[in-house]
């Protein structure tokens, strides 16, 4: 049966697939570096698929001053992640997809769980990389700083060294949790659509608040 | 036979013209004493004026030439500070421009290899008479040849060199919309060059002005040339607006002395400025009315691609005679050895700067047209009509000063002229000739400069007065002083002395054009990707060393901060080493050099982001030699080197090279 609520759920189901599909569109990430010789910063982005930066060579240029200290280059094609992400994102596009079809209160709530929890696993496996590449350093690296890793912060500031690292979100990150949001608030518009449904359609079962209203007229 | 030195009948010009110098090096070492006049402000005002804070950037880039270093200068305004030195005529050890592989044939020319000029007037690119920041030209007065500076990267990408024409003065000035480059001879010489007595000057010598016409793209050719008298073509500037497809030409010498000039090419009351209709003249040569003279140039191109310039050589010009071309060339009288011809914003004044007289005459455009017209002639030279000065003249500015030189424009009307003998620089109003102020220098101006003043639209704030003479302004170097460029502002009505700086080389000329035209068009890095250099090393898997017969090829790639390869075995005494090093780096600044010991003809590389070049290196002893990087790029610069071998013809060491192999 169509309600008002039931639409606005479904309208909200929809909202949280498109915004889904915008992540591929937009970087995730962005991890910015200051130095006294890039006062302008060097940023690099990081997207469902790939890795840039301001141009081609942002990347190259950041392996090079990263090879002093001894760090990994940054390789997208080592990177699996790059490969599977896009594919698992189109696949919780597609079951968003099925849920709105659906249109149940249940299809709502799972998929928007399991969207946050592949989301928190996402963002896991990032810091796992970040810790990797800050961590795993050439011991013949030709700057060797005693206790010193190079891990760039998950959000916020980090002093490494000549070099100040920004991480934070970028768009395609809002737009996954807005996906999360909407997921939730389609599930909760639907329940409270029902709790009205009942209300409506069985005026003799009391709602607790109208019970108390009776009992306080005998 | 003539006296050798001062004719008797002529003596009392001298010395009447060495009476008025010395008064005029007293009136300029009063002026010296009164430092400031009339424009003086206090030190505070004007430091505040130049001062530009750290971080910050220059309003104006201006480029001086460097006269006899062969080079340009670059410097900012209003602080006067220098940026970079552009090497164009001349060898460049510090970059090895001129002494890479890639570079020699910029300086080629049928001559042969010259590493040297004497570079005078800078001149930028224009689209409707207002300079555009594509290109910046430049004459070599000595071998006569004009450059081509692509202002994308400051770099040489162009030389040509102009056949038939001796001392390249009146040189590279362009029309409205760079049509046309133009090089006036300063000397006449015989056309074609051949043995003939000296003496024999009025029969034989001849004068050329040529026509450099630049493609879109902006390589130039020699397009055509004027025959003209035997005269001295010292300086030239194109009409602009109405007066937009004819160029002006000082000339003096029209005594056609071929000796002691001081004196035998100061007699005649006038001169002449050539006023040449380049429409008419492209129109003759389309009818096929010229003549092809011999003639071998050089025209010699950095191709940006394959970042490697290319020598072209060409046999003959096209050449017009002015005596079979009606409406071609007029001679308009000018007064006592005109210097420069300077051409207001409107297009309608065009200044002659008598250098030996005290007022400057004015002429008008629109009244040299009327004259054509009605054929108001006095005489003709050569074929060439001699218009009635009285008919020309739109002014006469009595300056009270001696020895202008050179006129350039602000955007209010007004115009600037320095006066070398009386060492001040003079401003008056275009229209009513009067005077409005006047300001020393510090001594003895050549060439002046307003960002744009000789464009249909001056940037009219700042004004550079090109000091010749520096004396006491700067602590005694020895007897060898450098020479010396005043800023002064020219926003009010009088002008204030802001700035004194040191100059490179001898400035002549400069142009200055603001820095957000240029600014966002200067390129950061080459791309690695787009370089087609034969010898390029893209990756340092492709590093190698190969040898055929003698020659030995090294392709060879620099990254912070090491080599590849850095070790080299298997070179033996009597082969020729040509190192082809690529830098490999894309980022802004990461520039590396090359060096290896015991180069005896070359200099070092400088290899910017993404360039490759190569170094020609014939060893002359056996042992090992280290090669290094000599830019200080990085953390580990010092640690940037590596060993070439030079065995014995008689050892037998095989040819290995590598990197990292213990
Ligand atoms: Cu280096």
């Amino acid at each position: 049966m169509k309600t008002k609520s039931n639409r606005t759920a479904s309208w909200l189901m929809l909202g949280a697939v498109l915004s889904s599909v915008l992540i591929y569109f937009f970087p995730l990430w962005k991890i910015t570096l200051y130095a006294p010789q890039y006062p302008q910063g060097i940023r690099m982005y990081i997207w469902i698929n790939k890795i840039t930066g301001d141009d081609a060579y942002t990347l190259q240029n950041i392996n090079i001053l990263n090879h002093y200290v001894g760090m990994k280059d940054i390789d997208p094609h080592a990177v699996p992640e790059l490969y599977y992400f896009p594919y698992a994102l189109a696949g919780i596009i597609f079951l968003g997809v099925i849920a709105w079809l659906i249109k149940k209160r249940w299809t709502y709530l799972s998929w928007a769980i399991l969207y946050a929890l592949s989301g928190a696993i996402a963002i896991y496996d990032f810091y796992l990389w970040e810790y990797d590449y800050g961590h795993h350093l050439d011991p013949k690296a030709p700057i060797k700083v005693p206790g010193m890793a190079y891990q760039p912060p998950l959000i916020g500031t980090k002093h490494l060294l000549n070099f100040t690292a920004i991480s934070l979100p970028e768009w395609a990150a809002v737009f996954m949790l807005v996906s999360v949001v909407l997921g939730f608030a389609a599930y909760w518009c639907c329940r409270s659509s029902s709790d009205k449904q009942l209300a409506h359609h069985h005026p003799n079962i009391l709602t607790s608040s109208s019970q108390s209203r009776v009992l306080s007229h005998h | 036979m003539k006296p050798k030195i001062f004719p008797q009948q002529k003596q009392l010009i001298p010395l009447f013209c060495g009476i008025i110098t010395i008064a005029g090096l007293l009136l300029s070492s009063c002026n010296s004493h009164s430092s400031g006049g009339q424009g003086a402000i206090s030190a505070q005002e004007a430091a505040q004026q130049v001062y530009v804070a750290p971080g910050q950037y220059d309003e104006f880039y201006a480029f001086m030439s460097g006269g006899y270093n062969g080079q340009v200068s670059v410097y900012g305004l209003p602080s006067g500070r220098l940026f970079k030195i552009i090497p164009v005529f001349s060898q460049n050890p510090e970059n090895g421009y001129g002494y890479s592989e890639e570079t020699k044939p910029l300086l080629m020319t049928s001559y042969g290899f010259i590493p040297w000029d004497d570079a005078h007037h800078p001149e930028l690119s224009q689209t409707d008479g207002i300079p555009d920041g594509r290109w910046l030209f430049i004459n070599a007065n000595n071998t006569p040849r004009v450059a081509r500076i692509d202002l994308k990267t400051f770099e040489t990408v162009e030389t040509i060199e102009i056949p038939n024409s001796a001392g390249n003065h009146s040189s590279p000035f362009v029309t409205e919309n760079t049509e046309y480059v133009v090089a006036g001879t300063r000397f006449s010489v015989p056309i074609p060059q051949k043995d003939v007595p000296i003496a024999s000057y009025k029969q034989n010598f001849g004068g050329v002005l040529s026509f450099i016409k630049v493609a879109p793209s902006g390589d130039m050719d020699l397009a055509f040339q004027v025959m003209m008298p035997g005269f001295d073509y010292d300086l030239a500037h194109a009409g602009k607006g109405k007066s937009k497809d004819w160029v002006f030409f000082t000339c003096y010498n029209s005594e056609e002395a071929h000796t002691l000039l001081e004196v035998n090419a100061s007699q005649r009351d006038k001169d002449f400025v050539a006023a040449i209709n380049w429409k008419k003249a492209e129109e003759y040569v389309q009818q096929g009315k010229y003549h092809e003279f011999p003639g071998t140039y050089y025209d010699n191109r950095f191709d940006t691609s394959t970042q490697t310039a290319h020598s072209y050589v060409h046999q003959g010009v096209k050449v017009l005679i002015p005596s079979e071309c009606p409406g071609l060339v007029y001679f308009i009288p000018a007064p006592k050895s005109p210097h420069g011809v300077d051409v207001d914003p409107s297009g309608n004044y065009i200044v002659a700067n008598g250098k030996l007289s005290a007022d400057l005459s004015v002429f008008s455009f629109d009244k040299i047209q009327q004259a054509i017209q009605q054929k108001q002639f006095d005489g003709e030279v050569n074929g060439i009509p001699v218009l009635k000065f009285d008919a020309v003249l739109a002014g006469i500015v009595k300056s009270g000063g001696l020895g202008p030189l050179h006129t350039e424009f602000d955007d209010k009307g007004n115009a600037y002229t320095t006066f070398f003998i009386s060492s001040e620089v003079v401003k008056w109003k275009l229209g009513t000739w009067q005077v409005e102020d006047r300001q020393p220098t510090f001594y003895s101006p050549g060439h002046l400069m307003i960002p744009g003043g000789d464009s249909r639209k001056p940037w009219g704030k700042y004004l550079v007065a090109l000091n010749k003479i520096t004396k006491d302004r700067y602590l005694p170097t020895g007897p060898e002083l450098c020479q010396s460029a005043q800023l002064f502002d020219i926003s009010g009505d009088k002008m204030k002395l802001l700035l004194d700086f040191p100059t490179v080389g001898e400035p002549h000329y400069a142009q200055a054009i603001p820095a957000s035209i240029l600014m966002p068009r200067s390129d950061k890095i080459y791309q690695l990707a787009s370089n087609h250099n034969p010898y390029v090393t893209r990756t340092e898997k492709d590093a190698k060393v190969v040898r055929k017969g003698k020659r030995v090829d090294v392709y060879m790639t620099e990254i912070r901060s090491h080599f590849v390869p850095d070790n080299i075995e298997g070179i033996y005494l009597g082969d020729t080493v040509y190192f082809h090093v690529t830098n490999l780096e894309q980022d802004w600044d990461a520039a590396h050099g090359f060096a290896v010991e015991g180069n005896r003809e070359n200099a070092e590389l400088l290899l910017m982001p993404g360039q490759t070049k190569t170094l020609k290196w014939v060893p002359v002893r056996v042992g090992v030699f280290p090669f290094y990087c000599t830019d200080f790029c990085s953390a580990l610069h010092q640690e940037m080197q590596g060993y070439v071998r030079v065995s014995s013809p008689n050892d037998n060491v095989a040819l290995t090279w590598s990197t990292g192999k213990e």
